[in-house]
């Protein structure tokens, strides 16, 4: 049986490479994949709880599977944003989205 | 299954139907391209919002019940709260008509109703939720659709820049929410408000490290919704590239339900000694920062979408105030100050929509000398204006009033010191527009046009509220009486104890 440590260790892991994509990627695709990476770290979180420290209920996994669901339809309007910016553009990444500053 | 349960769930079950109606009605009725017009374009929407406020609009008749075993919660309060957020989404709708009427938007005008009402949709489940994941469901469904309503204007390129902007930072704060939901669950092993509080004082889990970092990632995730200062940086940016009427909906609607949902959740999970007193001083800071650095960026602004922006920010500011420790009196002045707020924030939007509709102008130099083309708007803009920067007859002034007083009586005095002085920089900003409408000499001012009819009801109901909401004492009285917070709960389940049906006490 694993410890629960190294499971949440690597939602952690998960969770902090998705804030560092966030923050650092040019590409909003990228930085989408990195946001992805930030929510299935919370899913892990809800399964590993439920699986390991509360085992009588199935609360924390029926709620994964409603934010996996919620995440899909948020990169689907997310990508079709994306499409339209292309379109105008030709290109998706952040350094040329500035034309409203400060 | 008892399908009683379903009768607590009025709100949501009329807005469904009044959206399920509009769906059919875009089938047959839409605007085709014959002769381009739209058959039902504003007036079926408004009315059928209309009768759906009306037959929700008596909280007393309702009482407090909840449904699915808890996980949809509804008291007197949150269904004026809603009253309040579908009232808003009229008067938005009212706005729209002459928008909606370009002849690029004309077969889409269905779809903004259906997406803008689904939205109020999500909003009335996060309003009433009663766990964890309703909560989070209706707050996705009243985000989600919001970057299309952004990108709305397809072919413009700020509109789709924004719609990005806006869109990332949902999602991340989305993450972050999840991600400190997830920490709540961990260290109280469920999801129900209740549950999860009663979890927090049986394991005495409230000063666990856990516990406090789900708290304050729960608080970042909100504060991006709210628009507060750590938080901003999206806001000027997609309220300046949305198109002016969905601006005029993020800055109010959106903003709005998400502070009340702040406060409810705060005092039903949150309302432990050391967690409030925790979030005490994480708002102490969030709403000094907020106040100060919006005023202090909302002085250099010359576009006016983008000056609403952050007087929004510094808006919710004061909005935020009220939250502090979570008091009854608290609740009912920021409801209050979320309704005049409302028909303020929305008469100026409807002034900006018209002005930008007819003229094309929405700069600050644009509008230097409106007064002359056009003196009846530049009069409803200054009153918007007065009554958002707190000046005494106007409803502005008792909102803020009420606000300071509930953070004052709560123990913030110094904060309340900061929030005035405040005030008086809000006011300079906001007399910097009126100086440009009736002072600043300008020989070619904006055309004089005629107000579509739409629009001018819109207006006339914003007015109206700003003129008669400060003045009529009932409509605080009337809040007042459903309002509860940490110092009148009782056992986790939100039930005044005042009175609950104001007829019967007269």
């Amino acid at each position: 049986m694993i410890s629960i440590d190294f499971i949440l260790l690597v939602s952690t892991l998960m969770m902090f490479a998705g804030v560092y994509g966030f923050l650092t990627r040019k590409s909003t695709l990228a930085i989408l994949l990195s946001i992805e990476l930030m929510l299935n770290a919370a899913n892990i979180n809800f399964a590993v709880f439920n699986n390991l420290l509360f085992p009588q209920g199935h609360e924390g996994v029926f709620f994964a599977i409603f934010a996996i669901a919620i995440a899909a339809a948020e990169s689907a309007i997310a990508i079709a944003i994306m499409i339209n910016i292309y379109r105008q553009l030709h290109n998706i990444s952040v350094d040329k989205l500035t034309k409203m500053k400060w | 299954m008892d399908y009683s349960q379903f009768l607590n769930m009025q709100a949501e079950l009329s807005l469904l139907a009044v959206i399920v109606i509009l769906f059919v009605a875009d089938l047959f009725m839409c605007a085709d391209g014959k002769n381009g017009r739209g058959v039902y374009n504003t007036c079926l929407p408004v009315v059928l919002l209309t009768a759906h406020t009306l037959l929700n609009l008596c909280p007393s008749c309702q009482g407090a019940g909840e449904a699915f075993g808890g996980m949809y919660q509804h008291t007197p309060m949150m269904s004026i709260v809603k009253s309040i957020l579908a009232v808003g989404t009229i008067i938005t709708f009212l706005m729209a008509h002459k928008w909606l009427s370009r002849p690029e938007n004309l077969v889409k005008q269905g779809e903004f109703y259906l997406i803008t009402l689904f939205t109020l949709l999500g909003m009335y489940f996060m309003i009433s939720s009663g766990h964890f994941l309703m909560f989070f469901i209706g707050l996705e469904t009243a985000s989600i659709p919001m970057a299309a309503t952004v990108a709305f204007d397809k072919h413009r390129y700020e509109s789709a820049e924004a719609s990005a902007k806006f869109i990332l930072l949902a999602l991340f704060s989305a993450a972050l929410l999840l991600y400190g939901i997830s920490l709540i669950y961990g260290s109280t092993g469920t999801l129900y408000f209740n549950d999860i509080a009663a979890a927090v004082s049986f394991f005495n889990s409230s000063t666990n490290p856990v516990m406090l970092l789900g708290l304050l990632l729960f608080i970042t995730g909100m504060g991006f919704k709210i628009s507060l200062v750590p938080f901003h940086l999206w806001t000027a940016d997609t309220y300046e590239g949305a198109p002016t009427v969905v601006t005029g909906f993020l800055s109010v609607i959106s903003k709005g339900s998400a502070a009340f949902v702040l406060f409810t959740v705060l005092i039903k999970v949150f309302g432990a000694q050391d967690l409030v007193y925790a979030w005490d001083q994480a708002f102490l800071w969030i709403i000094i920062a907020s106040i100060t650095i919006a005023n202090l960026f909302a002085i250099r602004q010359k576009n006016l979408k983008r000056f609403m922006a952050f007087s929004a920010i510094s808006q919710a500011g004061y909005l935020v105030l009220g939250i502090m420790d979570g008091t009854a009196q608290g609740m009912t002045s920021l409801v209050f100050y979320l309704l005049v707020y409302m028909v303020a924030n929305l008469g100026a939007f409807a002034v900006l929509t018209v002005v930008e509709e007819n003229t094309g102008g929405i700069t600050m130099d644009s509008y230097n000398g409106l007064y002359k083309s056009n003196p009846k708007l530049a009069f409803l803009m200054t009153l918007c204006l007065f009554s958002l920067a707190g000046i005494p007859p106007f409803a502005g002034f008792f909102s803020k009033f009420f606000i300071f007083m509930a953070a004052f009586k709560a123990g913030w005095h110094w904060l309340v010191l900061i929030a005035l002085i405040n005030t008086v920089i809000s006011l300079y900003y906001y007399l910097l527009i009126v100086k440009a409408m009736y002072i600043i000499p300008n020989d070619e001012p904006l055309p004089g046009f005629k107000v579509d009819c739409y629009s001018r009801t819109a207006l006339f109901v914003c007015i109206a509220g700003v003129v008669f909401l400060g003045l009529c004492g009932v409509a605080y009285n009337y809040i007042d009486a459903f309002a509860y917070g940490l110092d009148n709960m009782v056992n986790g389940l939100a039930e005044p104890i005042k009175c609950c049906c104001p007829s019967s006490c007269h």
